[in-house]
C-alpha cells in the first residue's frame, strides 16, 4: 500500500511477557518501519522467539500493546485479526510444515483458504514460489519428512510468501543452511523486499545476514531492547555484549 | 481504492500493444485469469506484440506470473511477445517468474476398481507382514529379556516402575468403576430373566463364571489396549518421528531393551492385577444388585458363590491375563516403531494399534477357551 515509508508497520509498546515467575520480556518497546529489514539479535534464551510469537499472537502478554499495520491487536475483532493475518507470513524456526501434506499442498494451503484461484494458477504459482526460494519443481510432490533441513526452511519460506504478504517474520531463517545457501537466502530476502515492498522481521544469529541483508539491527537483552540502529551503530557501541558479539572472533571475518 | 485490473488492446501498425493497468494482484486472480485467457485467444498473426505494463498500479507474484503466462501464450513460432514499460521496482519480480518452468500436468487418476483391488491386495499382504512383524518383535523382546537376565544391572527398574504407575496404578479407578457397573448390569439382567423360572439364585453361578473366567479379564484387556496400548504407540511413534530412537541406537543402546522391555514388563505385571481388581469389583457390583434388586442376601450370595465356582475359573482368568498383556504390548510397540514422518501416520498407527490389539486379544481368548476345554479346566 502507498503508505508513508517512515511510519511503523509494527509498533510494540512497553510489552511484558512472563512465564511462571520468570519475566522474559520486561517493558519492551520496538518499532519496525515499513519496507525495512530488521535483524533481531540477542543471546540464546533471551526471548527473541518469544517476542516474535507475542507479536503474532501465539504468546499472551501481561502488559503493553502491539500494533501491526496500525491496528491494535488486542482491540481488533476476529475479522480484523484475520485480515491482518492474511497480510503477514511467518517462517517458524523448525519450518512447521504440515507433515501430512506434500510440499505442493503446503504452499497451496493458505492460498486456497484465502483466495479464489483456479487450480491451474495455483499449480503454476507453487512452481514459481518454489523457484523463488531456489527449489526445483520435482520437490513439489515430496512430503516434509523426505526433505533435508535446508529444503524444509526453503519450503517453509515459500509457504510464508504464498500470499505475497507485506510483512514476514523469519525465525532464524539461515540456521542450518550452508553458507552459499544462506547467502542466496539473504539475496532472496533482499530481492523480495525490493520487489514486493516487503517488511522483514528477522530473528537471526547469522552475522553475514545482519551485514548484507539487514537495514537495521535491534538487540535484545534483559527483556528490553538494549540497542537499535545500523550495523555501524552496533560496531560503534560500547555495550559489553555488543562488543563481544560484533567484535568477536567469528564477527571479525565478516565485518573486518 | 483502485478499480479492478484491465488489459486494453491497441493496434499499432502491424503490431499489437496490450496495455495492462490497475492492480494485478492475487485478490483479483479470477478476473485476471479471464482477461489473460481472452487475450491469448485474440492473437491473430501479428508479428509484433508488446505487453505494456507501465500502467500497472500494483503487482505481486500472481500478477507477474499471469503476465508471464500471457507472454508465453502469445509467443509461438517466430513471434515473440515482449514486455515493455517495466518499472525498475517490478523488473526483478518479472525476471524471477520468467525463470519458472512450465507446469507439467498432474498424473491422471486411476480407475476406481483397480484402486480397490490394489487396496485389497495390499491389505492381505499387510496382514501377513503384520504377523511376521509381531513374531519378530516377540523374538526381540525375548532376546532382550535373556540379555537382561544375564546382566541384571542393565535392567531399567525406574522406567519399569514409571510405566507400572501409568498403566496400572492410574488405571485402577476407571477399571474398577467400569467393571463394577458391568457386574451390576449382568446381575440385573440375570435376575430379570431367571426370575421367570424361579431360578434367581443361579444368577450367582452365571456372574461367577462370566466374571472370573471371561468378562473380567477380557474387558480389562480391551480397556488396557485402548488406554495403554494407544499411549505406547503414540509415545514410541513420536520418538521415532523425532529421531530419538535413532539417537538411542547410535549411542549403542538397544531400543527394545531401553524402551520396549520396561513397557512390556509393566503391562504384563499390570494386567493380572487390574483383571483381579476388575473381577472383584464386578462380583461386588453383581452381589450388590442381587441383594438390592433380587433380594439375594449377601450370606446366601457368598455361600452359593463358594459352591458354584471352583478355583479353576479364577486360575483360568489369571493365566490369560499376562498373555493378553504381552499381545497388547507387542502390537502397540510394533505399530509405534512403524510410524513414518507425518502426523497422519501417527494417528493411523495409533488407531491400528488399538484395533489390532483388541482383535488379537479376542482371538487369544478363543484359543484359550478351546485349550482349557480340552484339558478339562
Amino acid at each position: 500500500m502507498a503508505g508513508d515509508r517512515s511510519d511503523p508497520i509494527i509498533r510494540v509498546h512497553d510489552v511484558s511477557v512472563q512465564f511462571g515467575v520468570t519475566k522474559v520480556l520486561d517493558g519492551l518497546s520496538l518499532d519496525v518501519k515499513r519496507g525495512e529489514i530488521l535483524g533481531f539479535v540477542g543471546p540464546s534464551g533471551a526471548g527473541k522467539s518469544v517476542l516474535t510469537r507475542t507479536i503474532i499472537g501465539l504468546v499472551p502478554k501481561i502488559a503493553g500493546s502491539i500494533e501491526v499495520f496500525g491496528v491494535d491487536l488486542d482491540a481488533a475483532d476476529e475479522s480484523a485479526r484475520r485480515a491482518i493475518e492474511r497480510r503477514w507470513g511467518v517462517l517458524f524456526q523448525q519450518g512447521a510444515l504440515f507433515s501430512s501434506l506434500n510440499v505442493r499442498q503446503n504452499i497451496q494451503f493458505p492460498v486456497r483458504e484465502y483466495l479464489n484461484v483456479s487450480q491451474r494458477l495455483l499449480d503454476e504459482i507453487t512452481i514459481a514460489k518454489l523457484g523463488m526460494v531456489g527449489l526445483r519443481p520435482e520437490v513439489a510432490d515430496r512430503y516434509p519428512s523426505e526433505l533435508s533441513g535446508g529444503m524444509i526452511k526453503r519450503v517453509a519460506l515459500a509457504r510464508a510468501l504464498a500470499l505475497d504478504p507485506e510483512l514476514v517474520f523469519l525465525d532464524e531463517p539461515t540456521s542450518g543452511l550452508d553458507p552459499i545457501g544462506a547467502g542466496d537466502f539473504d539475496d532472496l530476502v533482499r530481492t523480495l523486499q525490493r520487489t514486493l515492498g516487503l517488511t522483514v522481521f528477522m530473528v537471526t544469529h547469522d552475522l553475514d545476514s545482519l551485514h548484507t541483508a539487514c537495514d537495521r539491527i535491534a538487540v535484545l537483552g534483559n527483556g528490553k531492547i538494549i540497542a537499535a540502529g545500523s550495523m555501524a551503530d552496533m560496531l560503534a557501541s560500547s555495550h559489553p555484549w555488543l562488543r563481544a558479539y560484533f567484535h568477536g572472533k567469528r564477527a571479525r571475518a565478516v565485518v573486518g | 481504492m483502485d478499480d479492478g485490473p484491465t488489459l486494453e488492446q491497441i493496434a499499432q501498425g502491424d503490431g499489437l500493444a496490450l496495455c495492462a493497468a490497475g492492480p494485478w494482484t492475487a485478490g483479483f486472480a479470477p478476473v485476471l485469469e479471464r482477461i489473460v485467457a481472452d487475450a491469448e485467444t485474440l492473437t491473430g498473426s501479428r508479428p509484433n506484440i508488446f505487453i505494456d505494463v507501465s500502467q500497472i498500479s500494483k503487482l505481486d507474484t500472481f500478477g507477474a506470473w499471469l503476465i508471464e503466462r500471457l507472454r508465453r501464450g502469445l509467443t509461438h513460432g517466430n513471434v515473440e511477445a515482449k514486455i515493455a514499460g517495466l518499472s525498475a521496482n517490478y523488473a526483478s519480480l518479472v525476471d524471477e517468474v520468467r525463470r519458472v518452468p512450465a507446469a507439467e500436468p498432474t498424473a491422471a487418476r486411476q480407475n476406481a476398481l483397480i484402486t480397490l483391488l490394489e487396496d485389497i491386495g495390499r491389505n492381505v499382504v499387510g496382514f501377513g507382514t503384520t504377523l511376521t512383524d509381531l513374531i519378530g518383535m516377540l523374538g526381540a523382546v525375548l532376546a532382550a529379556s535373556g540379555r537382561v537376565l544375564r546382566h541384571p544391572r542393565s535392567f531399567r527398574l525406574t522406567s519399569t516402575v514409571h510405566h507400572l504407575e501409568q498403566v496400572c496404578w492410574r488405571a485402577v479407578p476407571i477399571i474398577v468403576l467400569i467393571t463394577f457397573l458391568i457386574g451390576c448390569i449382568i446381575s440385573q439382567q440375570g435376575i430379570f430373566h431367571f426370575r421367570k423360572f424361579g431360578a434367581d439364585i443361579f444368577v450367582v453361578d452365571m456372574l461367577g463364571v462370566l466374571v472370573l473366567r471371561e468378562i473380567g479379564v477380557l474387558l480389562v484387556a480391551i480397556m488396557v489396549a485402548g488406554r495403554s496400548g494407544s499411549a505406547y504407540t503414540a509415545e514410541l511413534g513420536s520418538m521415532k518421528m523425532r529421531e530419538e530412537i535413532d539417537a538411542l541406537r547410535t549411542m549403542g543402546f538397544d531400543p527394545v531393551e531401553v524402551l520396549i522391555l520396561p513397557r512390556m514388563l509393566a503391562l504384563v505385571i499390570a494386567l493380572p492385577i487390574l483383571a483381579f481388581l476388575g473381577a472383584m469389583a464386578a462380583l461386588y457390583g453383581g452381589g450388590l444388585v442381587a441383594w438390592l434388586y433380587g433380594g439375594v442376601q449377601p450370606e446366601a450370595f457368598l455361600i452359593r458363590l463358594r459352591d458354584a465356582i471352583s478355583i479353576d475359573h479364577f486360575v483360568v482368568g489369571m493365566i490369560k491375563a499376562p498373555v493378553m498383556a504381552a499381545v497388547i504390548g507387542i502390537v502397540a510397540c510394533v505399530e509405534g516403531l512403524a510410524v513414518q514422518g507425518s502426523a497422519e501416520s501417527l494417528g493411523q498407527r495409533t488407531t491400528s494399534s488399538v484395533v489390532k490389539g483388541i482383535f488379537f486379544v479376542i482371538v487369544m481368548d478363543g484359543v484359550f477357551a478351546i485349550f482349557f476345554a480340552t484339558i478339562g479346566m
